[in-house]
């Protein structure tokens, strides 16, 4: 496959809040992503680690603070970057079928040649031969194949993963730590929340333990992966 | 700009969603038959009665069904949180709204068309010679019902008792239209017929202003 | 304390004065006596419950741009207030028609209108119920506040329209042909005193929202921990 054709891109979450009345989700959140990284995101239930990843996702609006993605090799800030992403909920059409979905979504992000794009992404998730089938259909391990493929229809610099291993079994998760390997090495910038270790966190480059909305832990200031991920209380 | 081409996608996913199941269609055909039945009861439909009460009924059952018809609107999006990937693509988040009040005005349209004949057969009115102007009134109507209705059903959606609320939202809202079709459609079925270019006027005038908030507060209704 | 007994007393004053005039200092009407006296009421809370609606969508408006908490508390407060002047206006209106036409409700245009616009914000009120999240709740009871408030006029006017095809009797006639100077007068003073009462109603509970959301955030805040 061609080398991507996008420059590396960082984040940097600048005193993120966010309230939903009166559950305090992030607090003050404060983070700078480098370009290229593969941060592993832990931290229990109710942590604020889906709705970082979802303000990263430009879904939720911050009730305070701010999101910068900044472009590797121009250092300037670059606004209009759309962050690939996969959650829980595969975000596609159960009435439709693989293909159509991909298509939409190609079609609305202004992917070009959207068709030959659709065709070699079902082919890297292994779906050519359901193409024609109705996502409704398909196992949670296929789905989760499609909700991948939709998030990099438009070769997004950045992949946001929100437990994406959740309902997998065994062969899904080898596949899955496979495809983010590949997607890490790649040189895109990936946050994913995972809970425990696994060998999707033994991909991170970085891990990062989240509680009640604020970083307690990071691999860049010192704590060990290790700790981050089994929860050992300090 | 993208907003046009977007909403052109995303309307082909709705009309080929739809079109596929034609469960919304049906439900709401088969609704609007019921209450228009149902009607026919209530009064004793001679030519001249019906003249003066079928233009209202009908109008009446176009909006109870309407309010219901609506309701999945947003729903749908919800399950498997699809609405997020369409936030996510689009460039403008009114293309969302455009392209579902596009399909609704066309799903609302259809049903009226094909309602007309037996309509007009139960009711004994007549409807062949003033065709393409009940078809410019249910036209513009339809579009104000779509257009309130779906930003309505983006607000229901994420309420509780969302079934009562959308309907308890949209129908007093929606008294203008009511009020100008029934009128217009009157018109149309009189004995000597003739075109309310007020009534007409004033549809028109509806669909503008509450198109023009939806565009301009549309993304808050979309937000996290 | 003292400046909110002195601004009650002030309210309480002005409103006084406003029912003496209507009763002593306004003509009598030759046609209707005496109770076409409770137009300076009915026609004055009209006026006052559409100025509330009308804050209430200003507060609306202000929320969805600068999304600050005391701007839904306007929001609220306004509509409730102004609900409670137009049910003045929906109660005076058959008062007044029954003796005159022997009817409770004539359908009359205005009135309708009146109706519908109460049932739109009273929608408004059951749609806050319904929404548990507080930011949530605000930003979709702004939004369609916003809504309504376009509603008003279009409701206004297609009901007007309607009417003026099929004539009914209609209510409070003459505050649409010319007045008698005086009763104009009388009928101004009377607005300057039901706006007073509005302000009034209006700071009062907006305090109490004010306080009930601080309430709310702390409840959920404990709920959370």
């Amino acid at each position: 496959m061609a080398p991507p054709a996008f420059s590396p891109v960082g984040l940097r979450f600048e005193n993120i809040d966010k309230r939903y009345g009166g559950l305090h989700a992030l607090r003050g959140l404060s983070l700078t992503v480098a370009p290229g990284e593969c941060a592993v995101f832990a931290g229990r239930n109710g942590s604020g680690k889906t709705t970082l990843l979802r303000v990263a996702a430009r879904l939720v609006r911050p009730s305070r603070g701010s999101l910068r993605f900044s472009n590797l090799s121009s250092g300037d800030e670059e606004n209009p970057v759309r962050p690939g992403f996969v959650a829980h909920a595969t975000m596609v059409y159960d009435e439709l079928t693989a293909e159509e979905n991909l298509l939409l979504f190609a079609r609305l992000q202004a992917v070009s040649r959207p068709e030959c794009r659709v065709e070699a992404l079902l082919e890297e998730v292994g779906l050519s031969d359901r193409r024609a089938s109705l996502v409704r259909t398909f196992s949670r391990g296929m789905r989760q194949r499609v909700a991948i493929a939709r998030a990099l229809l438009h070769e997004p610099a950045v992949l946001l993963l929100d437990e994406p291993a959740t309902g997998l079994d065994p062969q899904g998760v080898a596949w899955l730590a496979e495809a983010i390997r590949r997607l890490r090495d790649s040189g895109r910038t990936i946050l994913m929340s995972l809970h425990g270790e696994s060998e999707i966190s033994s991909l991170g480059t970085r891990a990062i333990r989240l509680d009640a909305g604020s970083v307690v832990a990071d691999t860049r200031t010192g704590a060990t992966f290790r700790s981050i991920l089994t929860f050992a209380d300090a | 700009m993208s907003l046009l081409p977007n909403a052109a996608v995303l309307l082909d996913k709705e009309l080929r969603t739809e079109f596929r199941s034609r469960e919304l269609l049906a439900t709401t055909i088969v609704f609007i038959l019921i209450v228009i039945v149902l009607f026919s009861f209530t009064f004793d439909p001679t030519s001249d009665e019906s003249r003066r009460f079928a233009p209202g009924l009908l109008w009446l059952a176009f909006l109870f069904a309407s309010s219901l018809m609506l309701q999945p609107c947003f729903l749908r999006e919800q399950h498997n949180d699809t609405l997020s990937s369409l936030r996510l693509s689009v460039s403008d988040p009114f293309a969302i709204f455009l392209a579902k009040l596009t399909a609704n005005t066309l799903f609302l349209l259809l049903t009226e068309l094909l309602l007309l004949p037996l309509f007009a057969t139960m009711y004994n009115v007549p409807v062949f010679s003033v065709l393409h102007w009940l078809v410019l009134v249910f036209f513009l109507a339809s579009l104000g019902i779509s257009i309130a209705g779906t930003a309505l059903s983006a607000i229901s959606a994420q309420a509780r008792m969302r079934e009562l609320l959308l309907p308890l939202l949209m129908l007093p809202l929606l008294t203008p239209i009511l009020v100008a079709s029934t009128e217009v459609t009157k018109a149309l079925f009189d004995r000597a017929p003739y075109v309310q270019w007020k009534g007409i006027g004033f549809l028109a005038v509806f669909d503008v202003v509450f198109l023009t908030a939806l565009w301009l507060f549309g993304e808050y209704l979309l937000e996290e | 304390m003292a400046k909110n007994i002195l601004a009650a007393a002030l309210v309480f004053l002005l409103l006084a004065a406003a029912a003496y005039a209507s009763f002593f200092i306004a003509p009598t009407d030759a046609k209707q006596g005496l109770i076409y006296r409770i137009l300076f009421l009915h026609v004055s809370s009209a006026w006052t419950g559409l100025t509330a609606f009308l804050i209430g969508c200003v507060g609306n408006l202000l929320y969805v741009w600068k999304r600050q908490p005391r701007w839904d508390w306007l929001g609220v407060s306004a509509v409730e207030v102004g609900l409670a002047f137009t049910t003045v206006v929906l109660v005076t209106g058959p008062i007044w028609a029954h003796p005159v036409w022997g009817i409770w409700w004539t359908w009359d245009a205005r009135l309708t209108s009146t109706f519908i616009m109460w049932l739109l914000y009273v929608s408004y009120l059951l749609l806050r119920t319904l929404i548990e999240e507080p930011d949530r709740r605000a930003l979709f009871s702004a939004l369609f506040g916003i809504f309504a408030f376009l509603d008003v006029p279009l409701v206004f006017g297609s009901i007007r329209w309607w009417r003026t095809q099929h004539p009914q009797p209609i209510v409070m006639g003459g505050a649409d042909a010319g007045m008698d100077p005086v009763m104009f007068r009388v009928l101004m003073f009377g607005w300057l005193a039901m706006l007073a009462l509005m302000t009034l109603l209006l700071r009062q509970r907006y305090r109490l929202e004010a306080m009930r959301s601080e309430l709310e955030t702390m409840r959920h805040e404990l709920e959370a921990a």
